[in-house]
């Protein structure tokens, strides 16, 4: 790109507002990635506590502090926030901030696109949480929104569908812009198997969040008029049916947890080589594995529905085509695992979480292949093994990836070094509680714990007070994460120089820190994707 | 880099947006397609009058067929076989009687879902007359008859030796809203 294009796309002189006005008409890739952490963060911290209501209630059988609608909306809102309002954002903030960086360009593709697709998000969340006070309570028929118990949900119906419809547009948009951005934007020299692979994946993750975003809103269109507009999509009695529903529902919801995940890989994959002072092992695999598991995550959904009865040729292929998902993601935790082999490493804490990241998210792989087994999944189906699995991919899988990520970046965004220390204490609080409260998960669920409940049998007392105290001690943690977050952004006084880590490598680190406003007007040199490639 | 490329990137996956918008709704029909072939969800044939007679019973062979009723949440009605089974030769045109009675002092609509297992048998269980191809109405406390004409097929496979046909009876009164 000539600089007079960039000028063109990026007026530089021109002062960008203050106050208020700044974030609100921002198209600058910083303050829209900057905007979005925050909003994740804010939201994580009220899923969270969503979820120690849940644990409050379980900590002793027995209904005790809520009543079992509010207890199944609590299950139903903490799924849907942590997803939809923390995970998801927060890797949309981490592509606007990197992604423009890391390819060597000005900025995001569609600027003003990414504003609108930043600012829905608010919205979305503010009618989603409205529902907690409407008549009826909010939303309590599971984030899966099954035909036709969700249909029972009271005057949160239409917000409940309306909620998921913004949000939907608002990652659709945020994908359009990456996937532009990636083919459009990168620097001369930038060639695809140069781009890192936090990029890479990313690029995946938008392809898959375009063909099943989609598929949701329809699904949830098919919910809303066949509640008030007499259709009869999920309704027996007018010819359809509810397994239906289950089907469209997981065409999506399976892309989803990929979506979840993926860019996390991405995360790792630039964290394990800084910190082992290696370049990344088979860098083209990992791509081709990120590709595999894309496109095997299309045909597996209906895993998660073995129990709604089906020919036995259909649960074998699901199975099967299930159990294949390990080989690409074996891959990849071979290569990290590789790449770490013999390396010079030190444990920052971006490495921390890094490393226990390979170790649980395997774990939670291993328990995803017990699951995909049919019929060790009749047992299996709708119990806590289940709700164990799923945490064990998706808080030391996609949290972790997260937060190392903001660890790992948050000096090239600040300009200052949080504080290593309480780094390190918030890693070893989370690790511990995190595995105190999900570890015992597993048991309860084995011997038939069922989910979303708010009572249980006896037998299961003192395995799920294990889990409410580890999740108290893991909300604890997190505030911990915001208290180093804070200081970093505002009180640190330890200055962070251009390259941050010794053994980084990458475009983003010959910017200076904080990165400047803007980055790249003018391209950088074509020698350095050769030096910076593969980190 | 032309300035408009991303714009016509975008534009490319917006219509690949709307096309998977497209897709979730094809799926209702294709699941309703892959239903008939493989028999899912035990959803029954239906087949004309004189089709049926054409076949003649194979009276070599017997079947048993069980009659199952149940009433969706929300439906007020005493619905039951008036034989809980009955034993044909495939092939042949049989009628079964099923009796509702509706509980409530008002009158309502009924729809019956009908459904067969197992899965196999279903492909080869046909309907040439059914209370449930249409809905029914009933006046408060009323009591009625509700035959269905059957044939199975005489393709129907060696090994199976009983069907089973379920009803269920739904609430479809208007207004009322279903369940």
């Amino acid at each position: 790109m000539s600089s007079t294009t960039a000028d063109l796309l990026h007026d530089d002189h021109h002062d960008k507002p203050r106050g208020l006005k700044r974030w609100l008409f921002t198209t600058n890739h910083k303050d829209i990635g900057t905007l979005y952490l925050w909003f994740s963060l804010v939201m994580f911290f009220i899923g969270g506590t969503m979820a120690l209501i849940i644990r409050t209630e379980l900590f002793q059988p027995g209904l005790q502090l809520v009543d079992p609608q509010f207890f199944n909306s609590m299950t139903t809102m903490h799924a849907l926030i942590m997803i939809f309002g923390a995970v998801m954002p927060a890797f949309v903030g981490l592509a606007n901030w990197m992604i423009p960086m890391m390819i060597g360009a000005p900025d995001m593709a569609l600027p003003r696109l990414n504003n609108w697709s930043f600012w829905i998000l608010p919205f979305a969340f503010a009618l989603l949480l409205s529902t907690l006070f409407m008549p009826g309570g909010a939303p309590a028929a599971g984030w899966t929104m099954y035909a036709p118990l969700v249909l029972q949900t009271g005057d949160a119906f239409p917000f409940l569908i309306f909620s998921i419809h913004l949000m939907g547009v608002s990652s659709v948009m945020g994908a359009i812009n990456v996937i532009a951005t990636i083919l459009n934007m990168r620097a001369p020299g930038m060639t695809l198997m140069r781009m890192p692979l936090f990029v890479w994946t990313w690029l995946i993750t938008a392809f898959l969040l375009i063909a099943v975003i989609p598929v949701l809103a329809g699904a949830v269109t098919m919910l809303l008029t066949d509640k008030y507009a007499g259709t009869a999509f999920f309704n027996p009695a007018g010819g359809g049916d509810p397994v239906l529903y289950q089907h469209i529902f997981w065409f999506f919801g399976h892309p989803e947890v990929y979506i979840l995940i993926l860019p996390a890989f991405g995360v790792m994959s630039q964290i394990i080589p800084t910190f082992a002072r290696k370049p990344l092992f088979g860098y083209a695999s990992m791509v081709y594995a990120s590709c595999a598991i894309a496109f095997l995550s299309f045909i597996v959904w209906a895993h998660h529905m073995f129990t709604v009865g089906m020919p036995l040729s259909g649960e074998l292929f699901f199975m099967l085509a299930t159990m294949m998902i390990a080989v690409p993601t074996g891959v990849k935790v071979f290569n990290w695992v590789a790449t770490m082999w013999r390396g010079s490493m030190t444990f920052e804490t971006p490495m921390l979480f890094a490393v226990a990241f390979v170790i649980l998210f395997t774990i939670g792989g291993f328990s995803g292949l017990m699951l995909a087994i049919t019929p060790a999944d009749f047992q299996y189906h709708d119990t806590y093994f289940v709700v164990a699995h799923f945490h064990y991919v998706l808080v030391p899988g996609a949290i972790f990836g997260i937060i190392a990520g903001v660890y790992y970046w948050l000096p090239k965004w600040t300009g200052r070094r949080y504080s290593e220390f309480w780094g390190k204490v918030h890693f070893w609080l989370s690790f511990v509680f995190l595995n105190v409260t999900f570890f015992p998960m597993h048991f309860v669920g084995l011997a038939g714990m069922p989910r979303r409940i708010p009572d249980y049998a006896l037998q299961f007392a003192e395995f799920n007070m294990v889990s409410s105290i580890g999740a108290f001690g893991f909300g604890l943690a997190q505030l911990v994460f915001l208290g180093v977050v804070v200081h970093a952004v505002w009180f640190s006084k330890e200055k962070a120089d251009a390259k941050v880590w010794e053994g980084a490598h990458g475009l983003e680190w010959t910017v200076p820190s904080p990165a400047p406003y803007h980055t790249f007007s003018t391209p950088p040199d074509p020698r350095l994707m050769t030096t910076e490639a593969h980190s | 880099m032309n300035p408009r490329a991303p714009v016509r990137t975008a534009l490319k996956l917006l219509a690949m947006t709307a096309a998977m918008f497209g897709f979730g709704y094809a799926l209702v029909p294709l699941y309703d397609v892959i239903c008939d072939i493989t028999g899912l969800n035990g959803k029954t044939g239906r087949i004309e009058q004189a089709a049926a007679e054409a076949q003649g019973p194979d009276t070599s062979r017997s079947v048993t067929v069980r009659f199952v009723t149940s009433v969706n949440a929300g439906g007020a009605w005493r619905f039951e076989p008036a034989v809980p089974s009955m034993t044909v030769h495939p092939g042949g045109v049989y009628q079964a009687v099923f009796v509702a009675e509706n509980t409530r002092p008002r009158a309502v609509v009924g729809q019956a879902v009908p459904s067969v297992v197992p899965r196999e048998g279903s492909l080869y269980f046909k309907k040439t007359e059914c209370f449930c191809f249409t809905r029914q109405p009933f006046a408060a406390g009323e009591r009625r008859e509700l035959p269905v004409r059957f044939v199975v097929d005489r393709r129907l496979p060696e090994h199976i030796d009983t069907l089973v046909l379920s009803y269920t009876f739904f609430d479809v009164t208007p207004d009322e809203g279903s369940s």
